[in-house]
């Protein structure tokens, strides 16, 4: 008789290891005294004592519960002065004013659009912050109501800033800049978002005619290069352009940059690697000097090799 | 009870070779799962579940919001394949429906849901193979894939079945001891010493019951060692690779204290 089995197939010194524990149990508090900087930074779990609240002030990621603050998720504990914070190792994007962030229009509603950007909700993109064709000055019609779909409609794509907070938390973004709008001639690539630290700028250009959109959210934005002065433009604005859903011809040396730079950003996301403007240059420039296919990025060990090339020179 | 297969035999051995108190092997997986926030692949001996979780995130149906706390939303699909007998169950199924109900209002109280106003949690869980104890795989998955989430929580919640044959205790069940002896599936958080679910689908005599529940809670909190361990190494290897821009941002910040 066949017997079939769904065992993982083990070494056999793991068949019937016994763990001892120790009952006197981690239970002390943890010294948040010691000043050895960076280096201090300890993990830490879910229902874990961290000090006591006479002591300390509970901040984000802890909560108080018999005069002790315990923490809420998994993470790093980090402390200012009296107060204890535990910063989660990955979480959803938790917004900040002047953040930029890109996102998809999910619902079109009056005088309003609801943008999914990562975020625990929806964001709103009101008619009142956006340019509209015609000059920055134009009042806003009830003709413009009327036709919010010629601006965006549901699934565009879009770059913002974020403008301000609701009562309820939700964020208010804003277009109100020759650098944000409605985005084309490219790719998203999604990340983690704690994988997207805050740099000097976040539009990033490669020297391949690829421009990165890096944005605090975890959406990448990866595009052809569109030269300064055709962005900029002229004082009124050329709306046709800005509104557009008509990708430019791409040739197919930019094409395969563009899919270049989007599997490179995957590779680094998928080993957890914080994404920055050098990083990325680095590993596009290991890729030419291998003189690989796009493709060959996708296999796993070519992926290995290439984040052991970019981190080790760091 | 008439079964050809002997529960305990007199040497204190059971049907699969486990003494009494003792566990199953036990196996976690924390790595990202496709478009999940979180999510976890975790087995109790030959019970296997897949558990994802999506968000807080916008509630897909306005119905769904509340505007002082974030809703959970389990769905639970057991796979035709995942048991002895090939079955297909159906989405609607009463059975699942109040599987997925119990999981909910297990994890509804540890959850700080009122950190996310107007918000949904998706928990979606996959049962891919069933041997016994189903409900205590899908609690412990689930923890772990909301801890793996970022999602705040007050503390782990460690779930596993017990039992009695005739005057004996056993704890974590196969399907054979599950269909012949009375059980029950207890959760606890380990931190808080708290008991946050009992259930009971067969009868159990009331003078077992608390040396069966005071077993489940020991037994809690050694599964919460093996969780934490599980939580603290993935966190460690995330950090490592995460770490260093993570430092240096931190030690620029000292520099500018000290000048």
């Amino acid at each position: 008789m066949i017997s079939f089995t769904s065992f993982p197939t083990q070494p056999e010194d793991a068949y019937r290891t016994v763990r001892r524990y120790n009952d006197d149990e981690d239970d002390a508090m943890m010294d948040l005294d010691d000043e050895n900087g960076p280096s201090s930074s300890k993990l830490t779990c879910p229902g874990e004592t961290l000090t006591s609240s006479h002591d300390y002030m509970r901040g984000h990621g802890t909560y108080v519960d018999n005069d002790e603050v315990i923490a809420s998720v998994t993470g790093t504990i980090e402390r200012v002065n009296r107060l204890v914070t535990v910063r989660p190792v990955n979480s959803r994007y938790n917004p900040e004013i002047g953040d930029l962030v890109v996102g998809r229009i999910a619902e079109v509603q009056p005088r309003r659009w609801k943008v999914d950007a990562n975020s625990r909700q929806d964001a709103i993109l009101m008619l009142s912050s956006v340019n509209l064709p015609g000059g920055v000055q134009r009042r806003k019609l009830e003709s413009d109501e009327l036709q919010m779909r010629t601006f965006f409609e549901e699934g565009d794509l879009l770059v913002a800033e974020v403008q301000a907070f609701f009562a309820d938390g939700a964020m208010s973004l804003h277009t109100r800049s020759l650098k944000y709008g409605k985005l084309r001639n490219g790719q998203l690539v999604i990340v983690p978002p704690v994988l997207v630290r805050r740099l000097k700028s976040h539009f990033l250009t490669l020297p391949c005619n690829v421009d990165i959109i890096l944005a605090l959210n975890g959406y990448i934005w990866v595009s052809k290069h569109i030269k300064q002065i055709e962005q900029e433009g002229e004082l009124g604005f050329d709306a046709e352009a800005v509104y557009s859903n008509q990708n430019d011809r791409i040739d197919s040396s930019t094409r395969s940059a563009i899919a270049r730079v989007a599997n490179i950003i995957q590779i680094l996301a998928s080993h957890f690697i914080p994404l920055t403007d050098t990083l990325l240059l680095e590993a596009y420039e290991w890729t030419m000097e291998q003189d690989s296919d796009v493709k060959t990025l996708l296999q796993e060990d070519y992926g290995d090799a290439l984040v052991a090339a970019v981190v080790s020179k760091e | 009870m008439g079964s050809r297969i002997e529960i305990l035999n007199e040497a204190g051995f059971r049907s699969d070779g486990r003494r009494q108190h003792e566990l199953r092997d036990l196996n976690i997986d924390l790595s990202r799962h496709g478009e999940a926030d979180g999510s976890a692949l975790i087995s109790h001996g030959l019970t296997q579940v897949l558990v994802s979780v999506h968000g807080p995130r916008e509630a897909k149906m306005r119905s769904h919001t509340f505007h002082d706390r974030a809703n959970i939303n389990v769905e639970v699909t057991v796979a035709s394949f995942s048991t002895g007998e090939r079955r297909k169950r159906l989405r609607g199924d009463k059975r699942i429906l109040e599987f997925a109900a119990t999981i909910k209002a297990t994890f509804e109280p540890v959850i700080r849901t009122s950190l996310y106003p107007r918000s949904q949690i998706d928990i979606y869980i996959q049962v891919l193979q069933q041997d016994g104890g189903t409900l205590q795989t899908c609690i412990n998955g689930t923890t772990l894939a909301l801890i793996n989430a970022g999602i705040p929580m007050t503390d782990f919640v460690c779930a596993i079945s017990g039992g009695v044959h005739s005057t004996s205790p056993m704890l974590d069940l196969t399907t054979l001891e599950e269909n012949d002896i009375p059980h029950v599936t207890v959760a606890v958080m380990p931190k808080a010493k708290k008991v946050v679910l009992v259930t009971m689908e067969t009868r159990l005599h009331v003078d077992r019951f608390e040396e069966i529940l005071n077993l489940a809670r020991d037994a809690g909190s050694i599964l919460h060692r093996e969780m934490k361990e599980a939580v603290l190494n993935r966190s460690i290897s995330l950090v490592s690779t995460a770490g260093p821009a993570q430092l240096r941002e931190k030690g620029e910040d000292d520099m500018n204290v000290d000048y």
